[in-house]
């Protein structure tokens, strides 16, 4: 049975003549996983800020937990965890210290729990390690377990894995999969494609407004239109010259060694006959797949 | 060996009980962009500033373009470009105040820090905005700032440390342009008209043709696959070892036609059954899909065998299909066999 957690309608924060959140619209659902995909400066904090009832709306509005967010921000703020990449965890703290002390902000003084939620982070046998002898990943999985500690039903993820390799995201998402399965839903903003990729849905955000929302396979193929192809070619720079300039190919980019092409009209044997007749050596031409970031550069065009 | 920009072997460097470069060994050569890539802490800044004498390892050598940095650092130093993670910028100065004080501290005149400044502001796209206050550039602006004043000298290495980091897609874009421009000839031969004797046409040209051997190297830091794989060659960092190197193609490679791609409802009964299925290797969730990672040879197996066991469960099967592997598939099954 899925539930409405976050309803927003027309939520607009203007400050001054800067519109920092433009008239978006979204909802999200019970245990759902979603993404909040955008750079720095494009609205995605001023959101969750007017969803956390910290800051205002100039217009619009927008229910969490079925509470409205400014009129009843005290039953939001409490019922939501919240963990930011800037979040202070005390160094000199070991990871339980950290999450007892946490803990007591909200209130918690069960230890059990506080064990319980150790465990569910991972750390169970690392209650004694001072913070600051933990790697990057651990870091992030005790910010989780403060995020978590009073058992909130909705999850706050701000970057929550950058600067880990793929096997610390990993396993930092696959405790995030396990929670949503336990019915706790999940917003995650971020501005990392290899971030967005794990969520269930993704909004695109740029310049305060929500260009579009969907799973990324839907979004890849409604906004791709055309094929993907990896183009190894020398030279490159005249391939790409070339290619840019045929009706019919979207784009083309430099990808290092070789050139990626998004082409709706424009077949593999037709790029590999027009770069050859230029005198471009063509080693090969192999298809590729759509990229979120594919999504993000069509839409921000 | 001596074409090799970068020629390092067997780096060591500890602080205290932490290995943070354990045994790296790296190899340059002239055009060519290089990405360091692991997580925080898996040792990428520490070999950078092994590489520009900032830090002396307890073992190895290193030649960085001809020049053995530990005699020779500041030869060495004078051919390197560094954007560090934290670059400073004068947000009161002009953008061509900003590249003028990097100039003057690598010690270029007058006579030639200005045509210099100008012909790279051109080349990074702040022709028009040089006389604008730093502090009132946009993100993407300020990091084309940064690698304007790492290039002012007209370094031979560049080294690059974690970029891109908190700038949005388009600017990315945009910077892995100049960065791939920068190695490859015909733009390079921009950069290096002026420092021909005579800059004649067919000078420019031969310029282009011989930067093959001349050409500028990147070496770039990174934790994202995305960005990993617009390098020409990688180096996959993990507790300060490079536990594989190869380029993009050739690692992706090593895991071809052993990912499939699995699509459905409920997807944790989908991974429960790709779970159990024998020729499984692994299952990883990615948003609205799984990633089966299979035993070599094993896919059509796989493909053919699994749509019934997902339909006994109850389940629906919307897509099951071999994809090409990601880098991010490659470093993870490498750090499985790399635990220790």
């Amino acid at each position: 049975m899925t539930e409405t957690v976050i309803s927003v309608q027309n939520l607009t924060r203007r400050f001054g003549d800067f519109v920092a959140v433009d008239h978006i619209n979204f909802e999200v659902h019970t245990g759902e996983i979603v993404g909040y995909l955008g750079p720095n400066g494009s609205g995605k904090t001023t959101t969750i800020r007017m969803l956390l009832g910290l800051l205002a709306p100039s217009e619009g509005q927008a229910t969490v937990l079925g509470y409205d967010v400014f009129a009843q921000s005290e039953e939001v703020r409490s019922r939501v965890g919240y963990m930011s990449q800037k979040f202070a965890i005390y160094d000199d703290l070991t990871s339980l210290e950290n999450l007892t002390f946490y803990g007591g902000v909200y209130g918690i003084t069960d230890k059990a729990r506080i064990q319980r939620t150790l465990e569910l982070v991972g750390l169970k046998g690392h209650e004694s390690t001072l913070t600051r002898d933990m790697s990057t990943g651990w870091r992030q999985r005790l910010s989780l377990g403060i995020a978590l500690v009073h058992e909130p039903k909705l999850l706050f993820l701000d970057e929550p894995t950058s600067g880990v390799d793929p096997t610390a995201r990993r396993e930092f998402w696959d405790l995030i999969y396990e929670l949503a399965e336990d019915g706790v839903t999940i917003l995650v903003t971020t501005h990392y494609m290899d971030e967005a990729e794990y969520c269930e849905r993704v909004g695109v955000m740029r310049a305060g407004k929500l260009l579009a929302m969907d799973t990324p396979t839907a979004l890849k193929r409604s906004i791709i239109q055309g094929d993907v192809w990896e183009v190894y070619a020398q030279p490159l720079e005249r391939g790409l010259d070339l290619l840019s300039a045929v009706e019919g190919v979207d784009r083309v980019g430099l990808a290092g060694d070789h050139l990626r092409v998004i082409s709706s009209q424009v077949q593999k044997e037709t790029m590999q006959r027009l770069l050859t007749e230029a005198g471009i050596s063509v080693e090969k031409i192999e298809r590729g797949e759509a990229s979120l970031e594919d999504v993000f550069l069509s839409l921000a065009r | 060996m001596t074409d090799l920009l970068v020629n390092a072997t067997n780096l060591h460097k500890s602080f205290g009980d932490n290995h943070a470069v354990d045994g790296v060994s790296l190899h340059v050569k002239p055009g060519e962009i290089y990405g360091l890539v692991g997580s925080d802490g898996a040792g990428k800044t520490t070999t950078m500033r092994l590489l520009v004498g900032a830090l002396r390892p307890d073992e190895g050598e290193i030649n960085v373009c001809g020049f053995d940095v530990s005699k020779q650092v500041e030869q060495a130093r004078s051919q390197v470009g560094y954007l560090s993670q934290r670059f400073s910028l004068y947000e009161d100065l002009t953008v061509l105040e900003n590249i003028r004080f990097f100039a003057e501290v690598r010690g270029l005149s007058q006579t030639e820090w200005l045509p210099r400044s100008l012909e790279i502001l051109e080349f990074v796209g702040l022709g028009n905005f040089k006389d604008r206050r730093a502090g009132q550039l946009s993100g993407g602006m300020k990091q084309k700032l940064g690698l304007a004043s790492a290039l002012v000298t007209r370094p031979r290495l560049l080294l690059l440390d974690e970029p891109t980091t908190g700038v949005d897609p388009v600017t990315r874009q945009d910077f892995w342009q100049l960065v791939i421009k920068l190695v490859s000839a015909p733009a390079l031969s921009v950069v290096e008209a002026q420092r021909a004797d005579h800059p004649s046409t067919s000078d420019f040209a031969k310029s282009a043709s011989s930067s093959a051997q001349d050409g500028v190297s990147v070496i770039i830091s990174t934790p994202y696959m995305d960005e990993a794989s617009r390098c020409h060659r990688v180096g996959f960092m993990k507790l300060g070892r490079i536990i594989a190197e190869d380029t993009p193609y050739n690692l992706r490679s090593r895991l071809a036609e052993r990912v499939l791609e699995l699509r459905g409802s409920p997807i944790n009964t989908l991974r429960h059954v790709a779970h159990h299925d024998e020729d499984v290797e692994d299952v990883a969730a990615f948003g609205d899909k799984l990633h089966l990672r299979v035993k070599e040879g094993r896919a059509q197996a796989v493909i053919e065998r699994l749509p019934a066991g997902i339909t006994a469960q109850g389940a629906e099967l919307i897509e099951l299909r071999s994809i090409p592997p990601a880098l991010e598939d490659v470093f993870i099954a490498l750090s499985e066999t790399n635990h220790d």
